[in-house]
């Protein structure tokens, strides 16, 4: 049997999580409405009025959206190291950090980007104004990518764990504060009348550091998982 | 080429060898520390600004300092471990876990009492405070990776991954929570040029911290046969030892 090349495999595991989503839809929204849920409550506790909840809005969105991208992340890989497709993964000769890594993709295309779609409307309703709209989504983009991939190797690490998701919010979040900084800052930055450059390419440096050594360390974490 | 490795990594030869190892780390940190902490509580002049407050610093920086070291050193075990597959330098790697977590918050610790007198609270959200604290959640998600498996080795490898991953980000949080805000007085002993500490209020601290490096010694050194005593109890070498 001939073997398919690299890009084959990796866009045949794209293809087939992306349909596999579509059929169980609750799995793309649960996130979202959490997402929404979280928001709300941030006026509930603090005060109703716009003009203070303005001063705040950035770090809720982001605070929110890693909560739920986090949530999202715990069962990215628990289904197909139940039922064997990773263990036929990684004996398939292919490099199963591309394999991963398209997993994760598609993974991100379903949760991570449609969360980034909303955050502009959930942003506006906490007194965001609309010049700070293009930042939010821009750091986001960045933030909720690179945060896949490091869920991704939580995710990985704790395939196999009894109340995994606890465990995963407490090895991944630690991690991602560096994201939390930068994308909270950023969109405070422009809020302020300030260039959120500075803060937008760290970010950016960030995931280019995650794109490249983290699928690695995600192929590491699923052999361990899947040999042992 | 590699066979004193072989040799040094077995449990019975590693095992007798840190039990003879200890007392040469255990004795001179007793007497380091002694010696350090009277120089440095009792002869080091008085800060001109903090009076005698500021001598929590002969505590603090050392505690500080370990905190990052044993950090590093259990990344590098671990590191070692996953590669060559070494079992023993997976068990340094857990054995370091917790000495680490401890310098962490004792360093927590102290930075907070320090700071009641000095900036009015216990606790602010100074950058290297915040960076200390996110450094003492690392240690904690690692010990609950590891606590997490009933397979040893799973346990071993899979922390392994997280704290090489911890170590990577490490300069990256660190540096994050800087540029986030910064309060705290700047880095006082490591800056290149003159250093802007009295030089007889540095020499307990170096002192101190010599003496903190060579207490980790010897508790890693015990933990270290703990941890082989733990792994190997169904070993014939230990019934036959003892």
């Amino acid at each position: 049997m001939r073997r398919a090349n690299v890009s084959a495999a990796a866009a045949l595991v794209f293809k087939r999580d992306l349909t596999l989503a579509l059929r169980r839809w609750d799995e793309v929204t649960q996130p979202l409405i959490f997402y929404v849920v979280v928001t709300t409550l941030f006026p509930l506790a603090t005060t109703p009025d716009l003009a203070q909840l303005r001063t705040i809005s950035g770090g809720v969105v982001w605070v929110a959206a890693l909560l739920s991208s986090l949530l999202a992340l715990e069962s990215l890989f628990r289904s197909d190291v139940e039922d064997g497709t990773m263990e036929q993964w990684v004996l398939s000769g292919q490099p199963l950090a591309w394999l991963l890594l398209s997993k994760v993709a598609a993974h991100w295309i379903l949760t991570g980007l449609p969360l980034v779609l909303i955050s502009p409307v959930v942003g506006t309703a906490l007194g965001l104004p609309f010049d700070a709209w293009g930042t939010l989504v821009l750091s986001l983009l960045l933030g909720t990518a690179t945060l896949s991939v490091l869920g991704g190797i939580g995710a990985a690490l704790t395939v196999g764990v009894r109340r995994g998701s606890v465990l995963l919010s407490l090895l991944v979040l630690p991690l991602a504060m560096p994201l939390l900084i930068f994308g909270a800052r950023a969109v405070s930055m422009q809020m302020d009348g300030d260039s959120p450059a500075g803060p937008l390419q760290l970010l950016a440096a960030i995931f280019f550091l995650a794109l490249s050594l983290g699928p690695l360390a995600m192929s590491a974490a699923i052999r361990i998982s899947v040999e042992s | 080429m590699w066979t004193w490795l072989h040799k040094f990594a077995s449990p019975p030869h590693a095992y007798r060898l840190l039990g003879r190892l200890a007392p040469w780390f255990g004795w001179p940190a007793l007497v380091i520390i002694l010696l350090a902490a009277w120089w440095g509580l009792v002869r080091a002049p008085a800060d001109y600004q903090q009076g005698d407050a500021f001598r929590i610093l002969y505590v603090h920086a050392p505690s500080a300092w370990m905190s990052m070291f044993i950090y590093v050193v259990m990344a590098v075990a671990a590191g070692i471990g996953l590669i060559w597959r070494i079992k023993l330098a997976h068990a340094a790697a857990a054995a370091s876990a917790a000495v680490g977590a401890s310098f962490t918050f004792l360093a927590l610790a102290t930075g907070s009492i320090w700071g009641k007198p000095m900036w009015g609270t216990w606790w602010v959200w100074d950058a290297r405070l915040t960076s200390e604290l996110i450094l003492l959640f690392l240690y904690f998600g690692y010990m609950a990776l590891r606590a997490s498996f009933d397979d040893p080795q799973r346990a071993d490898r899979a922390s392994a991954v997280l704290a090489i991953v911890g170590v990577i980000n490490v300069p990256i949080i660190h540096y994050s929570v800087e540029w986030w805000t910064t309060l705290h007085q700047p880095a006082s002993v490591t800056k290149l040029d003159k250093p802007s500490i009295a030089i007889e209020m540095l020499y307990p601290l170096f002192m101190m911290i010599v003496g903190f490096q060579l207490y980790y010694g010897w508790l890693l050194c015990r933990r270290l046969r703990a941890e082989i005593l733990r792994r190997e109890r169904n070993a014939t070498w230990l019934k036959e030892g003892i």
